[in-house]
């Protein structure tokens, strides 16, 4: 990789190749190119109409349940006993996450297109869901690959993707989990490509899905800095935010990018550990490489064959990462952490009983990088984290660890 | 240059008024000696151009036949190295027939283009199609070929309009790949008449041959479609040769070569009427 020098205006990204970079891009089957400019046109043209976002910040408010409050967690900050503790809480959106933010912008891109049919991928299956509602919503008909592995260990989720009307394919094909079940709904996409929309969950894929995911986001950093202006009337030191493909970390991130004094840490999964190579960090322990569209850090054997990811968290079980996030890495504006499967559930935990808010554990792994980042910044200071989902789907996963069954 | 034995065989069926029958194989499937023995066969078989697949753990493009091939030479551990290793033996024995390595970037990618542009053309590879690779994304790839003397093979499809297959070949040479349906490999049939005029299209706006290929199973499809395109690709139809010779504990050479064999009769007789 060349080295990228630093930039002017970091959210002037991606360019009209869709690179941050050197990163991202359209490495896509030819089948799909026409398709990809056309959906490259269709988003710049409903980006620029305010009708557009007229009509989805109405969904957001009315539907969605946004603003989402950005909440002063006492408790965690009595405890770390350093920088004041401020919670984004996502996980209160309808369906229980950050990810229906971005179905919603998509569902009316798709709409907006005239697509009669909603395909998409999951793995924990939040994305699946939300998906699967702004079809019901919209009378879609939809339909979600899960890889098998994961159908099998998320099964309160194949349910409710089911009673909201859509269909889940169970993934077999390699490793049959994440990545294995967007290969399957990129060769869908490729044999249905005159009527079928592609409802990517995370900003990552080929150009324009980084950057289209990564808008539908920003409303949460748009949100938390102006709800941390008006509550401290100052900017944040730092805001943190878990790492799997990356959207709700770009999407906190995106708004602060050109407020330098505004520290950005995203949180890797790092599984059993980074030195057992049971892990999920692709910036921490991988290279970069083509995946799935995008040129990005990849988890990668010697040969250029991508591993498979280890998490206790579904959905930050992915070899890859988002293509902005690999280049705010390269170009040092971002710093990525890790945490493990033991710290994530520990803070799961502590995030329970001194908050009563049940995370998502894939936010626990943000949550488990708390202590530190809290102690850098220090007393007087002010840290935003973003509390991307709730955990009552993990609650099945944090019994096992608990070696309790319910 | 090695472009040359692309253009030297489609040259000598052109005289002979046929087309080229393309067999794709998966290197290392199952495993290394038997792929190598299926290779250093597929000419006397009938084969005119060879595909050789390079295995990737994700390939975004292929139906269940092919990715299963694949998993199977990962599993057996194939690598990028000793896919060229394959191609380096097959050249002590034959140095006329094309061979085209086929796979997707990330392999590549991580070898270092121009090396693998390098290594490639050293080994005996006469072209390269990367499927994640479209012409957006081509430049540093077709550089690192055109340096080493390798064909761009390039993929037209049924969503390519005349624009399109214009940017599509502006990087190709040696032919064109038409992709006959809109789809994976292996799942759906080709329809030879919506072909016949998509091969006119492609020739006409690139000016080199063009080979048809995803969806052609049978001879009788083969046949059709070798009466209107200069070559025709069969991958799938193959590879499943190789799952049914292990499931049957066959002889897996054999059961590919006889395949191959009855493809390319069909091939070589569409053009002069004969059924088959």
């Amino acid at each position: 990789m060349t080295v990228t020098a630093k930039p002017n205006d970091y959210t002037a990204y991606p360019d009209a190749q869709g690179r941050f970079g050197d990163y991202g891009g359209r490495y896509v089957p030819e089948t799909l190119m026409p398709l990809v400019h056309e959906l490259d046109a269709a988003y710049l043209a409903a980006k620029a109409d305010p009708a557009f976002q007229a009509e989805l910040d109405s969904f957001l408010t009315h539907y969605v349940g946004r603003p989402s409050p950005l909440y002063f967690a006492e408790r965690l900050t009595a405890h770390y006993g350093g920088a004041k503790i401020y919670l984004k809480r996502e996980e209160l959106n309808h369906t229980g996450s950050h990810k229906i933010n971005n179905c919603m912008g998509q569902i009316l891109l798709a709409r907006r297109m005239g697509k009669t049919r909603i395909i998409a991928e999951t793995g924990a299956g939040q994305h699946g869901v939300a998906t699967a509602t702004v079809c019901a919503r919209f009378g879609l008909p939809c339909v979600v690959y899960m890889g098998a592995v994961d159908v099998e260990r998320q099964k309160p989720n194949v349910f409710r993707m089911n009673l909201l009307g859509a269909q889940v394919v169970p993934v077999t094909s390699g490793s049959a989990t994440l990545k294995d079940a967007m290969n399957e709904a990129l060769r869908d996409w490729v044999t249905n490509v005159h009527d079928t929309y592609y409802l990517i969950g995370t900003a990552a894929g080929m150009h324009p899905y980084p950057e289209m995911v990564r808008d539908f986001q920003a409303v949460i950093g748009r949100e938390a800095r102006a709800q941390v202006l008006a509550l401290e009337g100052r900017l944040p030191d730092a805001v943190v935010a878990c790492v799997g493909g990356g959207s709700n970390a770009i999407g906190l991130f995106h708004p602060f990018l050109n407020d330098e004094s505004v520290k950005l840490y995203g949180v890797e999964a790092a599984g059993s550990g980074m030195d057992t190579g049971r892990h999920a960090a692709a910036i921490n322990g991988g290279r970069p490489g083509v995946l799935h569209g995008n040129l990005t850090y990849l988890l990668q054997d010697v040969d250029g064959q991508i591993t498979e990811a280890h998490s206790i968290s579904a959905g930050l079980d992915y070899p890859g990462i988002g293509p902005e996030h690999s280049w705010l890495h390269d170009v040092g504006r971002a710093i990525y952490l890790t945490a493990t499967d033991t710290e994530s559930l520990e803070a799961f935990k502590l995030c329970a009983e001194l908050e009563g808010i049940l995370p998502a554990i894939e936010s626990a792994h943000a949550l488990a990088r708390l202590p530190d980042v809290a102690a850098e910044v220090g007393k007087g200071g002010i840290v935003v984290l973003n509390l991307s989902g709730r955990g009552d789907k993990d609650v099945a996963t944090v019994a096992d660890y608990l070696g309790r069954s319910i | 240059m090695t472009t040359a034995r692309i253009d030297a065989c489609f040259a000598a069926l052109k005289a002979e008024g046929r087309a080229a029958f393309v067999a794709y194989v998966m290197a290392g499937d199952p495993d290394a000696a038997t792929s190598q023995k299926i290779l250093n066969s597929l000419p006397g078989a009938g084969a005119d151009i060879i595909e050789l697949g390079m295995p990737f753990s994700d390939p975004m493009a292929e139906g269940p036949p092919i990715q299963r091939a694949a998993q199977r030479a990962l599993a057996a551990g194939m690598t990028l190295k000793a896919t060229l290793g394959m191609v380096r033996a097959f050249r002590t024995r034959d140095d006329v027939t094309p061979i085209i390595a086929m796979g997707y970037m990330n392999p590549v990618l991580n070898w270092g283009v121009e090396a693998f542009a390098r290594d490639a053309a050293e080994a005996g590879v006469d072209g390269v199609i990367l499927v994640d690779v479209p012409p957006e994304e081509a430049d540093p790839i077709a550089d690192a070929l055109k340096s080493a003397g390798l064909s761009l093979i390039m993929l037209a499809t049924p969503t390519s309009d005349d624009a399109r297959v214009g940017t599509i070949v502006r990087r190709a040479s040696g032919f064109v790949y038409y992709v006959s349906v809109a789809g994976v490999t292996g799942v759906k049939e080709a329809d030879a008449d919506a072909v016949a005029p998509a091969v006119e299209r492609v020739r006409r706006i690139s000016g080199l041959p063009v080979a048809v290929g995803f969806g052609i199973r049978t001879p009788e499809r083969a046949a059709a479609v070798a009466r209107v395109a200069d070559a025709v690709v069969v991958g799938s139809a193959l590879v499943e040769e190789v799952a049914r010779g292990l499931q049957m504990n066959e002889d897996v050479t054999l059961s590919v070569l006889s395949k191959v064999e009855s493809l390319a009769k069909a091939v070589r007789s569409a053009r002069f009427g004969l059924t088959v």
